[in-house]
Parts: C-alpha cells; sequence; structure tokens
C-alpha cells in the first residue's frame, strides 16, 4: 500500500475542499483498501467522509419516494423494514451479496462506485487498460466468465459487480452529486458509463465530485407484491455474480400493467432492458410472454471470449425471475436470497419480507 | 507523522499515537497491542478469520483503516465474555456451544467464527425463526471459511447457542 495523507472531513463541503488530484474518498474501506493492498490504485490522499453527519440515513419522502444517504450500510438498509417491506428485490440483491461483515461496513456510495472485479485488472502483472489506459487488455482470450456480453468493446470487456445497482437501476434510482460547484442528480441508468475508447472512465462522477444519496422516485413503491433478484453464482454464497436479474412486475386485471427488468453481470454498468420490458405491456403473465421478453434483452449480446454460455444463461434467468416475480414476492426473505436454485418460497400474494 | 487514536478495546481504554495512517485495526490490535487472538488469514476481507465487534456490528479488521475508526468501541475474542458481564475465565455461551459440538479442528479461524457468530445472533434478535433454520445460518455465516471444513458442528453450535440464550431470555 502506497503512503497518502489522510483527512478527516467533517461536512460535504470539507470533503470536496479538501479533493486535490489523485485523491480519494474512504467510506468503509472493503473494496478501497482492498484495491490499495493489491497496489491497484495508489490515491495520495484519503478523505474520510464517515463521520460527515447527515449522510446515514432512510428518508422516506413526502412524494411517496425514498432518499438513501451515501453512508447507509448495506446491511441496514436491506434490514429496514420500510425498504424489505417496499422494495424487496433491493433488499435481495443486498443480502446476496458480500457477507454479513462487509455488508455490516460496506456504504450506498461505496457500492455504487465499487471497481470491476475482473482478474486482470486486479493483477498488477497483467494488461489492463482501464489500470493503465493503452496497455492492451489481458482478458480478451482469458478467463471471460464474469465479463461482458453486452455494451463491451474491444478496449475492455469487464462488468460491474454490484448487485445492489441492478434493482436500483430497474427501479429509476436517481444518483444526488455535490460538487465544489454545487449539486446535481444523475439517473442511476446513466451513472455508469460503456468503456468504449476510454475503459478507465466508469462513471459519470467529475473529479472530486461525491455521492450524497440515492433516491428512489414514488413509482418504485408499487412494485411490491411482485418483485425479485436473481443471481447465478459459481457457489451458492458468497461469490459474485456470472448473470443477475432483477425482475418487477404491476399486474392490474391479471394482465402485466407494467414491467421492470435490469440485468447484472453482463456489462460495464446495470443494463436496463427497456425495450424488453416495453413487451409485456398487457400481455397475460405467462411462460410464453417471460421467453419473448427474454430474447429482446439479450437481442444486442455478443460473447467477449469464451463466455457465449453466458446469453443464454440470461435469458433463462430473466425467464425465471419474472416468473418467481409473478408468482409473488415470498412472505420472508428467502434463506439463500437471490438463490435460482432454492425451494420455491411461500407467498400469500401481499408480499412484505417482513 | 503522528495521528492521535483512541480507541476502547474490551472495555480498556488505549490512546494511541501512530506514526503511519496504512494501519489496519488488524495490524494494530496484533502488532501494537499484542491482541493476537484476532487471525489474520487473507487480509482481503474474503476469510473472516479477523472478525471483530466494531461498536457491537461485526466487521472484517483487515479492511478498517484504525484512523478512521477513531473513538470506537471494539470487542475481540479475548474480551468476548467480560465484555457481556461474565467473570474472567468464564466463556461466552457461544464459545462453550463451540467445544460442545466440536466445531474446530485446528482452531485458527475459530476466533472469527465465534465473533461472526455473536454478531449474527445480535442481528438475528428480530427474525423469530433464525433458530430453526441452519440454512439462514450457513447463508449468514458464508464470510467466515475454515480450511478444515468444521462448518456441520460450526452450524450446530450457532443453533445451540442461539436456542439456550432464547430459554435463558438472554442477548448475545
Ligand atoms: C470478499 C468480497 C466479496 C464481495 N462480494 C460482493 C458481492 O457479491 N456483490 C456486491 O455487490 N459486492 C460485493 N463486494 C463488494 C462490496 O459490496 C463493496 O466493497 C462495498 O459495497 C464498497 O463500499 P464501501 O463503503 O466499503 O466503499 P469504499 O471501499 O470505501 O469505497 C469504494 C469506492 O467508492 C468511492 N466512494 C465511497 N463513497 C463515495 C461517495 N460518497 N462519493 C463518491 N465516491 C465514493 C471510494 O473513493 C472508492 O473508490 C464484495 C467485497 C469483498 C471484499
Ligand atoms: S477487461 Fe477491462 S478491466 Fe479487465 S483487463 Fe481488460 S481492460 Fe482491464
Ligand atoms: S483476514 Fe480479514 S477477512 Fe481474511
Ligand atoms: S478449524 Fe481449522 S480453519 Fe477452521
Amino acid at each position: 500500500m502506497n503512503r497518502f495523507d489522510y483527512v478527516r472531513a467533517a461536512s460535504v463541503a470539507e470533503a470536496v475542499a479538501a479533493w486535490v488530484p489523485g485523491a480519494s474518498f474512504l467510506a468503509g474501506g472493503t473494496n478501497l483498501l482492498d484495491l490499495m493492498k493489491g497496489d491497484i490504485v495508489r490515491p495520495s490522499r484519503l478523505i474520510d467522509i464517515t463521520r460527515i453527519p447527515g449522510l446515514d440515513s432512510i428518508e422516506p419522502l413526502a412524494d411517496g419516494g425514498l432518499r438513501i444517504g451515501a453512508l447507509v450500510r448495506n446491511s441496514d438498509l436491506a434490514r429496514d423494514r420500510h425498504v424489505s417491506g417496499t422494495y424487496p428485490a433491493l433488499a435481495e440483491a443486498l443480502l446476496s451479496g458480500a457477507s454479513g461483515q462487509l455488508r455490516n461496513a460496506a456504504t450506498t456510495a461505496g457500492n455504487a462506485m465499487q471497481r470491476t472485479r475482473c482478474a486482470y485488472f486486479y493483477d498488477p502483472a497483467s494488461a489492463c487498460n482501464k489500470r493503465d489506459p493503452g496497455a492492451g487488455c489481458d482478458a480478451r482470450g482469458g478467463d471471460t466468465r464474469l465479463h461482458a456480453v453486452l455494451g463491451w468493446s474491444a478496449h475492455c470487456i469487464a462488468t460491474n459487480p454490484s448487485d445492489f445497482c441492478v434493482p436500483l437501476a430497474a427501479l429509476d434510482a436517481v444518483v444526488e452529486i455535490a460538487g465544489r460547484s454545487g449539486t446535481r442528480e444523475v439517473a442511476l441508468e446513466a451513472f455508469h458509463t460503456l468503456p468504449g475508447d476510454h475503459p478507465e472512465t466508469e462513471t459519470v462522477l467529475e473529479e472530486g465530485e461525491m455521492i450524497l444519496a440515492v433516491r428512489l422516485p414514488p413509482e418504485a413503491a408499487g412494485f411490491a407484491a411482485h418483485s425479485r433478484y436473481l443471481k447465478v453464482r459459481e457457489r451458492t454464497s458468497y461469490a459474485f455474480a456470472v448473470v443477475s436479474a432483477a425482475a418487477s412486475l404491476r399486474l392490474a386485471q391479471g394482465r402485466i400493467a407494467e414491467a421492470r427488468l435490469a440485468l447484472g453481470g453482463v456489462a460495464a454498468k446495470p443494463w436496463r432492458a427497456r425495450e424488453a420490458e416495453r413487451l409485456l405491456i398487457g400481455r397475460l403473465p405467462d411462460a410464453a410472454a417471460w421467453t419473448e421478453c427474454a430474447a429482446a434483452a439479450l437481442s444486442g449480446a455478443h460473447p467477449s471470449g469464451d463466455n457465449d454460455f453466458k446469453i443464454d444463461l440470461a435469458r433463462r434467468l430473466v425467464a425465471t425471475a419474472f416468473a418467481r416475480a409473478a408468482a409473488g414476492t415470498p412472505d420472508r426473505l428467502p434463506a439463500l436470497p437471490a438463490s435460482p436454485f432454492a425451494v420455491p418460497v411461500v407467498s400469500s400474494g401481499v408480499h412484505a419480507f417482513a | 507523522m503522528s495521528i492521535p487514536v483512541a480507541l476502547t478495546i474490551n472495555g480498556r481504554r488505549h490512546a494511541l499515537v501512530l506514526d503511519d495512517p496504512r494501519v489496519t485495526l488488524l495490524d494494530l490490535l496484533r502488532e501494537r497491542l499484542d491482541l493476537t487472538g484476532t487471525k489474520k488469514g487473507c487480509d482481503r476481507g474474503q476469510c473472516g478469520a479477523c472478525t471483530v465487534l466494531l461498536d457491537g456490528r461485526r466487521v472484517n479488521a483487515c479492511l478498517a483503516l484504525a484512523v478512521s475508526h477513531d473513538g470506537a468501541d471494539i470487542v475481540t475474542i479475548e474480551g468476548l465474555a467480560e465484555s457481556c458481564g461474565l467473570e474472567p475465565g468464564q466463556l461466552h455461551p457461544v464459545q462453550s456451544a463451540f467445544i460442545d459440538h466440536d466445531a474446530f479442528q485446528c482452531g485458527f479461524c475459530t476466533p472469527g467464527q465465534i465473533m461472526s457468530a455473536v454478531g449474527l445472533l445480535r442481528e438475528a434478535r428480530s427474525d423469530p425463526n433464525l433458530d430453526d433454520d441452519p440454512e439462514r445460518v450457513r447463508e449468514l455465516m458464508s464470510g467466515n471459511l475454515c480450511r478444515c471444513g468444521a462448518y456441520l458442528g460450526i452450524t450446530e453450535a450457532i443453533l445451540d447457542a442461539s436456542a439456550r440464550l432464547r430459554d435463558a431470555g438472554a442477548e448475545a
């Protein structure tokens, strides 16, 4: 780990004022310290934002939306009764990620800002355009099980590893950002960028800007009764997604009134599939609808290496996630959150993970 | 650079001065305070051997900078029983259950397993069905690896400790 100066910020204004080129904000530290220990990142300054008051609350808003402060810990968010009851796919995604210990430290903003798990990015001996722009990409032709099948470029085929961001994208979350020149907002769907010619750029955050909160709009509460997050992993628990899907439905008179779908593990960003969602409107919630929707969601997919299996796997997972969502959000969070292999869980049709 | 850090560790206040901000909580405990019960397995957040209670919650000490936790209250395996009001030499119910159920072989992962189990039982206070559900215990303990494969005993020990604590109306 390189040497750095340590600055503890007492306010958002202090934190953004303390920023210098090469600095990083420190939240839970569970991704940043890991990357620093591996010499993958070498920040010159750490600006500790964990003491800033007011960033750690979960606030239901007057309009029916929800504001999640940047410092709310992943475990506190997942176990909040209002959150798990109203946005069950969000709770399921959070609890399917990392471990109990890590979730107690990991924050909302840190989770959204976590770097890719591409093994070549993590290995300073490998060429990586993200770590070292222009160096090349050793993942091409390498082991690509965790790599992209959508939105990748010749320069980088890495995926975004966050589970949390997948339902956030599906639910039209908005990211609140602060910088020296004030605050602004960006849709979560537009927050992470595709690699193109610049895989070193991963989000639209400008230098020195920080995340204040993530907000869910009032409409996000309309899917509580029919929402699931499913995640295929190399082992049942404590592993990143090979492919994941957040599927939410609003049913009316036995038909689909509204559908939301986002995929994880397939691209450099949580992949919202809007056209595939539209195909479901007005249809009966049946297997034919899921198959068509899944085909549309993956229609632009191409293997980035030896990973064409992911395209079919993602299609099947989308269909399964919608079938489970249509059957109803389970009354209790499943013992193995997000596992597609778990025994079907009871739903009384009232939702709630209570 | 000298950085003052005050920590309460196993009930005792420590006013420390660090000469380097890179020191993790894990290295501080082991190298500076000689509290070597907390183990270093991977040093990267993957194995859980370094689990401690930080302000009552289980976390990985290897991914926590000591300076960032200035003012925190930390409990390690050495102070677990006393932190729950037991006399020196007495074991915490989770520790006893690990012995009763043969929940270890070499013992390297054990302090982390026990601290993680205590954290889990506290988190599960609001989850009345946890005691009957080994699947939930296994899932919520997945951040603690055991190279000796003592998982069967570990799960049984946690379920047993949980039941005993509940019957006694006590908290973990
Ligand atoms: C073993 C292991 C397994 C894991 N498994 C999973 C998994 O299955 N699924 C999953 O989704 N995640 C997983 N994770 C990743 C984990 O979720 C992240 O490490 C965590 O969410 C990061 O949050 P943090 O608060 O610790 O961030 P930090 O490590 O403190 O920061 C991460 C990044 O975010 C930046 N940052 C932090 N706060 C802000 C802010 N307010 N504004 C701007 N930038 C900010 C930091 O500068 C840094 O670049 C795993 C991690 C480990 C170590
Ligand atoms: S896929 Fe991207 S992150 Fe991985 S080695 Fe290539 S450039 Fe680096
Ligand atoms: S030493 Fe901390 S998790 Fe392995
Ligand atoms: S008892 Fe040996 S590692 Fe768990």
